[in-house]
């Protein structure tokens, strides 16, 4: 056995094996390992669509006529509106929108044919409540076109086509389906998350019940222990993106367009990454709370500044830079990259580079900050 | 280990040893020696430095000053081998209690890398020394404290060491499992294992074959019991240890002490032990104390047990340290 015989990774396999004792009794690991992902990919994969549809819209016609009536339905084939009253007055309208039972209200004047008729302009009020920006960005441009479209085909009745025609397709994701973009992100938050808290868990454990202290009397070397310890997370975590890949691919039915392969291979650097995370946290933290406290810290950023809910490209200059520091940008950058836009590796070898030596680098500090605080205490 | 000749015969050799935390001297030049086989209580205050002693002597802690071998070994230089033969446990060694009884033996031993037959061995003999049979597939969490201590116990000794290092391993059990953990101690001694145990118990100090007892970093005594309890400053010439026996016996020891000669008083259970300056007048005392309603059924010479020995020698330590400081 490779124990006996010692050098620098003595102690790696006794370690390894009661590591994976720990992990087959700890159900709060397993939960965090296993059902955490489920739930939040339930929760992003179905429970949540960011394309706007059917917003609730709230109609004044004072004009009531076949024109009027034309335009209503237009909006509501548009599917970005549905109509869900009409109100008599404007103070109907505007009461509407203040408390909340419609995001849109739509007058359309006692003129409204008149004007179309007269040639004249036709003025229609779109009111819109703006608390929910997504929604009203919506609204607007939804609006808009159709006015527009509308006041096209009245000028050029005499022509059957429009001169220029915007043509827009959507690539990678022609749905816009939200697990699309939501999932391999969260794989990234996921990931992190899990390993980082699972690897500082178990160092802190040891440290606060006193076993870490007793296995320094013993003959297991430093690199044994640490490696003992970090591979059974190291196998975990691979199982649960495997897990995760899995799921994402038939039950929420987002195909990977790159090589699953390269996206498993590009995932060790960010795993490791975690992992050194993980190690780091545990040399800082003194008790089981505080490490849970801190890896959810490392979480934060990792949702907010990693591109994961809110585009880097739009953020403000500072947290732009920060997003640089975040392991999980390079990652979700590998992740879509794959999944979505059937990136390679010529692609994408620069984001796993950088992951590696953010890495190496945690992993450098955590060693002697583990190291120093082992002989301080 | 030939450049060890010097600590030939003996399992503990420390010159000097000095730990400093900060400005903070936790250990101030200690000098020990133990032989091999012995039974050694190390005693002293909490926060005296005992702990830290442990700690260097086990390679846990580097040293600020002086020199320690144990087995032979050096333990600046030498952490590594001597690891493979002591066996350490410490105050609140804690077992894995999400393992079982069996798998926490096997896990040290693996660590300890026994071949698979000899750890197979090992751990029925221990079982069975322990008595931890009946409890091999329970999770170490579910065990009472005194079986917990006979596994923490187990699992040091798994690699057979030639020396056990136990910090206060009776603090917290009952009687029944003390008893049992220091007939073991006995026993292993018997086998030539030295043991250098720490314990607040003075009956289990009066059972070591050699004590020490630390006050505030230093070492300030160091021998069998029979020769500390012999020592001259613990017994002052022209004084002497009288046991008082009464009823009322806090009452009775509230009078004794104001009395005039009596350098001090303390109750041990339902005597009162007390150190005079002779000449001392017996009967005096006596009437004094029918005086006030109490009738002293005995009074008797003493001679100093092992708590004897360290309040007298820790107040004198304390009167030459303000004196030093004055």
């Amino acid at each position: 056995m490779h124990d006996a015989a010692g050098g620098a990774f003595r102690g790696f396999g006794a370690v390894l094996y009661k590591e994976a004792l720990h992990l087959r009794r700890d159900r709060l690991a397993l939960f965090f390992a296993i059902f955490m992902p489920l739930f939040q990919m339930i929760l992003l994969g179905f429970g949540i669509d960011t394309n706007v549809r059917q917003v609730k819209t709230i109609v004044l016609d004072e004009n009531n006529r076949v024109e009027s009536r034309q335009l209503i339905d237009r909006l509501r084939n548009s599917d970005t509106f549905r109509i869900t009253g009409y109100v008599q007055n404007d103070r109907e309208l505007n009461d509407a929108i203040v408390s909340g039972r419609a995001k849109v209200a739509i007058k359309i004047p006692w003129d409204y044919s008149d004007q179309l008729s007269k040639r004249g302009t036709a003025l229609v009020l779109v009111l819109i409540d703006g608390s929910d920006s997504s929604v009203a960005g919506q609204a607007i441009n939804v609006t808009t076109a159709i006015g527009l479209d509308e006041s096209l085909r009245r000028v050029l009745t005499d022509r059957q086509s429009l001169p220029v025609e915007m043509r827009p397709q959507l690539l990678f994701n022609p749905d816009s389906r939200s697990p699309n973009f939501f999932l391999p992100g969260l794989m990234a938050a996921l990931l992190l998350f899990v390993t980082t808290f699972l690897t500082a868990f178990t160092i802190v454990r040891e440290r606060e019940n006193g076993t870490l202290e007793q296995l320094f009397v013993t003959p297991v070397k430093p690199l044994g222990l640490m490696f003992g310890k970090i591979v059974p997370y190291l196998v975990v975590a691979f199982a649960e993106l495997c897990l995760f890949i899995l799921l994402m691919v038939t039950a929420f039915r987002v195909p990977v367009h790159g090589s699953t392969l390269l996206l498993l291979v590009l995932s060790v650097p960010y795993i490791f990454v975690a992992l050194a995370l993980g190690l780091l946290i545990s040399s800082k933290a003194g008790s089981q709370a505080e490490a849970i406290q801190l890896s959810l810290l490392t979480l934060l950023p990792s949702v907010f500044f990693s591109g994961y809910i809110f585009p880097r490209d739009t953020m403000p200059l500072p947290f732009y830079l920060l997003s640089y520091l975040v392991p999980a940008s390079y990652y979700i950058n590998i992740t879509r990259g794959i999944i979505l836009r059937g990136a390679g590796f010529v692609h994408l070898w620069k984001d796993g580079l950088v992951l590696l030596v953010m890495g190496l680098a945690l992993a450098l500090l955590a060693a002697r900050r583990f190291r120093a605080k082992v002989i301080a205490t | 280990m030939a450049a060890e000749n010097s600590s030939n015969g003996l399992a503990i050799r420390a010159v000097q040893l000095t730990r400093r935390f900060g400005d903070f001297t936790a250990v101030g030049g200690v000098d020990l020696r133990v032989g091999r086989g012995e039974v050694f209580g190390f005693l002293g205050p909490n926060g005296s430095g005992k702990t830290t002693v442990i700690k260097m002597l086990t390679g846990l802690l580097p040293l600020s000053g002086g020199d320690a071998w144990v087995e032979g070994f050096n333990v600046r230089t030498e952490g590594e081998a001597l690891r493979e033969h002591i066996g350490y446990m410490s105050q609140k060694f804690s077992l894995y209690d999400d393992l079982t009884v069996g798998e926490n033996l096997e896990f040290y031993g693996r660590i300890y890398g026994l071949p698979a037959e000899r750890l197979r061995k090992r751990i029925d003999d221990l079982l069975s020394i322990h008595g931890l049979g009946p409890y091999f597939g329970r999770l170490a969490g579910k065990l009472s404290g005194g079986w917990k201590k006979r596994l923490a116990l187990a699992c040091a000794m798994l690699h057979e060491p030639k020396i056990m290092f136990l910090d206060e391993p009776t603090a917290g059990i009952d009687p029944v499992a003390r008893r049992h953990l220091w007939d073991l101690i006995f026993a292993l001694s018997g086998e030539g294992v030295t043991f250098f145990v720490t314990t607040h118990y003075m009956d289990e100090a009066e059972r070591c074959s050699h004590v020490a007892y630390i006050y505030f970093s230093k070492l300030i005594a160091d021998g069998t019991p029979s020769a500390l309890k012999a020592l001259p400053e613990v017994s002052p010439a022209g004084t002497r240890r009288l046991e008082i026996r009464a009823p009322e016996i806090t009452r009775a020891w509230h009078l004794v002490r104001e009395m005039e000669k009596v350098r001090s008083a303390t109750v041990f259970g339902e005597s009162i032990h007390a150190l005079v300056t002779d000449p001392f007048d017996v009967d005096r005392l006596k009437s004094e104390l029918a005086r006030n309603g109490i009738l002293v059924s005995e009074i008797r010479p003493l001679t100093p047990n092992l708590e004897d020995v360290f309040v007298e020698l820790t107040s004198q330590h304390q009167a030459e340290m303000e004196a030093a400081h004055a």
